[in-house]
This record gives C-alpha cells, structure tokens and sequence, in this order.
C-alpha cells in the first residue's frame, strides 16, 4: 500500500445509491418492517443451505482475521511496555524496531480493512443479495 | 506565554458557527419530522458521508491536542496511544458495524435487546449509554475550559464557564434544529476542516525535513532535553507500563462500543454503506494519526519540550505553538477556530444519541410498552437533549481543569467492559439470553467505574482529583484489565444459569443480521 490517507473503497468503483426507490415497501414511518416477513419464511431460510454458506463466508474471514489483528495489536504494546531495549534498536535511519512496528500497525489496520471490503463485496454481498430478495418477496430490489 | 490574536482566534471559530448553523437551518428546513429524520437523518447519508463524519465525531479535541501533545513532550508514547485509537476500528469494521445496521433502528439497545426481554435489557443498555455519554460530554466541556485559556488568553474560571455554557447553547441548538442530519453535517464540515489543517502543517513540516521521517526524527532526538529517549517506548508509561495495557485493552474494545460511535451506522441506508463508511473512517482517522505523529515531533523540533510544557494549556498547546510558529497569527487562528468546532460537533453527537437512548429505549419501549407515538418520542428527545445540555454545561463548569484524557479513557473502559461483550455475544453466541446481558452490562459498568473511584486516580496521590483522602486500593489509572475480562465472565455466567432461549427470535436475528431482509431503508422526501 503506497498512499496511506486513500480510503481502501475508494478501489470499487461501484454504484453506492441508496434504495430509496421503493416506496412501495418503505417502513420509516413507523410500520414495523419485520411484521413483512413471516416466520416461516425466517425459518426456512435459517436452515437453508445457502444461509449456512453465507454464515460460513462472513465467519471463515472475520474470525480467524480478529484473532490476528488483536494478536499482532497486543503483541505491540507488550513489546513496547516490556522489551523496552529490543523496541529501541536501530532498524532504518532513525527508527527504530517500536516506531517500525508502530508504523507498521498502520499498514496492517488499512490492509485487513481493504481484504476484508474486497472480501465483502466479492463473497458475502451476492450471497446475501440473495437471500433477502427471497426473503422480501423481490419487492424491493436488492443493493449491490 | 500569549500565542497570537485572541481576537481573530474567535473571529474564525465565529465564522464557523455561522456557516454551521447556516447549513444547519437549512438542512432543517428540508427534512421531514419523522424519528427516523432526527435520530438518524433519515438514513439518507451514504457511506463516504458518514465515513467523514464518524471521523469528526471520534477525533475530538483530546485526540487532536493532546495526541499531537503527547508525541511532543513524550513522543513514542504518544503514538502508542492513538494506535489502540485506530486499530480499534478494526473491530467496528469486522465484527459491529453491518450486523447493527442490519437489526437496529436507532440505538445500541435496538441491538441488544432484539431476542432478550425487552425491558430490562432496554434499561440497562441505555443506563451505560448515558454513562459512556456523560463522561465523554464532561471530558469535551471540560475541554473547551481549557481551550479557552490556552486561545483566547482568558484565565479567570468565571469568564471560562461562560464560554463553557456558551458551547452547551450552541450545541443545544444544533441537536434541535438540525437533528442528526443537521449534526452530521456539522461532523463532515468540522472532519474535513481539521483533516486538511492538521494535513497542511504536517507538510509545512516536512518540507523542512525534505519529507524524510528519519531526519524530523534524528532532529527531535538532538533538540529534545530526553535525546534518544524520545523515539523510545515508557518515557510517558515508563513507572506504570500495567496501567498502559489497561489502557490499551480499553481502547481497542471501547470504540466498537461508543454508542455515539454506533448510531452513526443507522444513518446509511444499508449494511454495504455501513461497511463503506468504516473504511473511509478509518482511512481518515488513520491518516489523521499520522498527521499529529509528525505535528509532535514537529513541535519537539520547532516549539521544544519545555516552551511547550510552560504555555498556558501545558501539553495541549503543542499543536497551536507549532501552527503559531509555521504560520503565525492566522495560521493559529485556523487551528483554533477548528480545535472549538471539533469540540461542537463531537458534544452535538453525544447530546443527540443519550436523547436518543433516552427518549427510544426508556421512555418510549420500558415506560409506554413501546405505545408512544413516534412524534410524542421525538419530543421527549428534544427536551431530554435540552435536559442534557444543561447538565453539561453544570458539570463542565465543575469539571473544568480536571484531566481530559482520564474523562475520554474512562468513557472507553466503560464501553469496552458494558457494551461491547453483549454486543458480541448478542450477535455471534447462539445461547446468550437475557440475564447473560443484564448482567454483562451492569458488572461492567459498576467494575469499571467502582475500579476507578478507589484508583489513584481519584484519591491518594497529589494528582488526584480529591488530594486531601485516600481511599485508592486499585492499583492502575484504567480499570479495563479486570472490569473487560469481567464484562465478557459475567456474561457468560449469566447465560449458563439461566434457561432462557428464544430459538424463534434468535433465527430472525441471525437472518436478519446477515442478510439485512427488513432493515428499514432510506426516506425518500
């Protein structure tokens, strides 16, 4: 990543317009949206294979990336409150391994942010996409 | 040490409030009056919008000032502050922000209390709403003391309060007015005013050092009193490097948290917008904290340690004396008037979302059974958002001086150790139930503000807030390495004890929040 003050989305160019068409279904005022939606439709969809998958996608990725996120976060603070020598030896120039790392912790916040956008509208949005048009009778079209 | 033109530092914040509210009206003017036009702007804002705003809602004065401050005085502890800031963003980003959009309407409790009993899980979620809400809006007014007398020149705690109680009005206003579309807006303008200022002088910096980081680095090291120290971990946390991962734990489990943070996402149409706007706002608060790392050592280099610890506003006027260097009197003038604005917009955010909590989750869903028309809901809000403007303008005036960081690092200890593991569990553990988050919000709530009233942070030491006793058998400055662990046990515990489960609701949750079937959409006017 060389240009660390562009917003990762700003790579998808894609259409972001609100579904504000459909007023034919539109719940703002007070109606209770889910009232739209039966339970048994709720349920069937709960046990279909396709919501599994979707739950799968979104978990195989999230998850596992919290896990190291949080990790390499913590990693970094209790190198720099701890192993105060090791964080202060000469890397490049005049930073040193903690500012590196430091530095570092930037690259990594912006790269998982990237992935897991790129993740999102590739893998879960179509998925999703799916499911609540079935769910809400293709009344409203679906975003994305 | 008088920095500056006080007159000219209040002609551009005056400027400001005039074009802000100018927007304000009339953005007013156009909406319609429905809940969701004032709690969430009508869901009309897309996802770019509300990245901005989020950005100028979370950057506040604390973490402009006192971040670049603390890089100046203290330097590598000042970076490892504001990163537990951003990559705490991480967590709203994967695992917060579209599920909530999905399931919510206006608030955090929408959220929580979706397959719970409604009542109690409404009152406790909105109990650590408005406690997260009052010490952040006590930390932003006690703020505005002390941006008075570093700016304006003016000392006397008399004529501070009335610039303190003057913010309240403003904010008053803007929050009637304008809703939270009118709030937004005021986020946006004061997001891009401070981004590009903070952006600006950065540049002004490097371009001394030919934008090479090991130079202003190598430079703060010969001109700093600490030499090498300054680019070296525990200069600041040094005596008390547990208190730091306290603290750090706090942050990265509190932003996920902030309510204020979290209504921001009902104000994009869809999930994929909220997605959008984490990205962009972490993509600018990123960059933002990269800005004051080199904005402090700039400061180090150009203003020096001990001419900055002598200034009026002591750590905090790093920033302004380095704009005051670079640029002069306007340059100062810019920065000031932008330092106000972010204290505005960031006390609007947190006076609209306690109304909102107030209004939706207690008067409206545990007083009326969720019976009040949604017009009688929007006014209880507007006269609990006067009710809580005139409460911190109260306790600004009382807590004017005290320490500003502990006030914000105690608002995200109480997040990270109330809301965010009912959150969570709420979301992603089947099995949760009523008592589990009950109880989860109440433990964390009581430990981390109990673990903070015996802490030295109140009593005890010549630092504290009561000097004169000593009641402080807590050992750390953050509460959030017991009261976080604690939040996510009780929670759990309270879970397994209790039979509780409703399947039914528990499969529209998860659908729901997945897919986002029948989250409500934007208001076509």
């Amino acid at each position: 990543m060389s240009s660390t003050n562009e917003p990762p989305e700003s790579v998808h160019p894609k259409p972001h317009s609100a579904p504000d068409g459909a007023p034919a279904t539109d719940p703002g005022h007070g109606a209770d949206p889910a009232a739209a939606i039966s339970q048994a439709a709720i349920e069937g969809v709960h046990n279909s294979p396709e919501f599994a998958q979707l739950r799968t996608t979104f978990r195989r990725f999230a998850f596992p990336m919290t896990a190291v996120f949080v990790v390499w976060y913590f990693l970094f603070v209790l190198l720099s409150t701890y192993a105060h020598d090791f964080m202060s030896m000469p890397f490049i120039g005049n930073v040193n391994v903690g500012l590196a790392m430091g530095l570092g912790q930037f690259v990594t916040t912006f790269l998982i942010t990237w992935l897991y956008v790129r993740h999102a509208n590739r893998n879960i949005d179509p998925l999703a996409a799916q499911l609540r048009t079935d769910l809400e009778g293709g009344s409203s079209h679906a975003n994305g | 040490m008088q920095m500056g033109n006080p007159l000219l530092n209040m002609s551009i914040f005056g400027l400001f409030v005039l074009i802000t509210l100018f927007i304000v009206v009339r953005v007013a003017t156009r909406s319609g009056k429905s809940a969701a036009d004032f709690y969430a702007g009508g869901r009309s804002f897309d996802g770019r919008q509300n990245g901005i705003a989020i950005a100028g809602d979370y950057l506040s004065a604390a973490s402009f000032l006192g971040i670049a401050g603390a890089v100046a005085v203290y330097g590598y502890d000042g970076l490892l502050y504001s990163i537990g800031f951003l990559v705490a963003w991480l967590v709203a980003l994967l695992l917060v922000a579209e599920p909530l959009r999905n399931t919510g309407k206006y608030t955090m409790a929408d959220v929580l209390s979706f397959r719970m009993q409604q009542r109690p899980v409404r009152t406790a979620a909105a109990t650590s709403t408005l406690a997260v809400s009052f010490f952040y809006l006590l930390a932003q007014m006690a703020g505005a003391g002390g941006l008075v007398a570093l700016l304006l020149g003016i000392t006397d705690k008399t004529q501070q309060g009335f610039v303190i109680a003057l913010v309240g009005v403003l904010m008053i206003v803007y929050v009637l007015v304008g809703g939270m579309k009118g709030t937004t807006w005021v986020q946006i303008i004061k997001a891009v005013l401070l981004i590009i200022g903070a952006g600006v002088i950065c540049i002004m910096v490097m371009l001394h050092f030919g934008f090479n980081l090991s130079a202003l680095l190598g430079e703060a090291v010969a001109k700093s009193p600490d030499g090498v120290k300054v680019i070296q971990p525990m200069l600041q946390y040094g005596k008390d490097p547990l208190s730091f991962v306290s603290l750090s734990i706090a942050l990265m489990f509190g932003a996920a948290g902030l309510p204020h943070v979290l209504m921001r996402f009902y104000t994009v149409p869809t999930a994929k917008e909220a997605r959008r706007s984490v990205s962009w706002a972490i993509g600018l608060i990123g960059a933002f904290y990269l800005f004051t790392l080199i904005l402090g050592y700039g400061a180090a280099v150009f203003v020096g340690k001990d001419a900055i610890l002598a200034a009026p506003g002591g750590v905090n006027a790093a920033a302004p004396a380095l704009a005051f260097h670079l640029g002069g009197e306007v340059l100062l003038g810019v920065i000031a008037g932008v330092a106000f604005a972010t204290i505005l917009a960031v006390v609007a955010g947190l006076t609209i979302t306690a109304a909102a909590s107030f209004a939706h989750d207690i008067y409206n869903s545990v007083l009326k059974d969720g019976k009040a028309t949604p017009e009688k809901e929007v006014r209880v809000a507007r006269i609990t958002a006067i009710v809580i403007g005139v409460i911190s303008i109260i306790g600004g005036v009382a807590a004017n001086g005290q320490n500003i960081a502990f006030l914000v690092s105690l608002a995200f200890a109480i997040a990270a150790s109330a809301n965010l593991p009912s959150i969570l569990y709420s979301l992603y553990w089947r099995r949760f139930n009523t008592r589990g988050s009950v109880w989860s919000i109440y433990g964390g709530l009581i430990s981390a503000v109990g673990l903070i009233a015996f802490s030295p942070v109140v009593s005890g030491l010549k630092t504290s807030m009561f000097p004169a006793f000593n009641i402080a058998w807590f050992p750390l400055t953050n509460p959030a390495l017991i009261s976080v662990p604690l939040g996510f046990f009780l929670g759990w515990l309270g879970t397994v004890t209790s039979k509780e489960f409703n399947a039914a609701k528990h499969a529209e949750m998860e659908v729901r929040s997945m897919t986002g079937a029948g989250a409500e959409k934007a208001i076509a006017h």
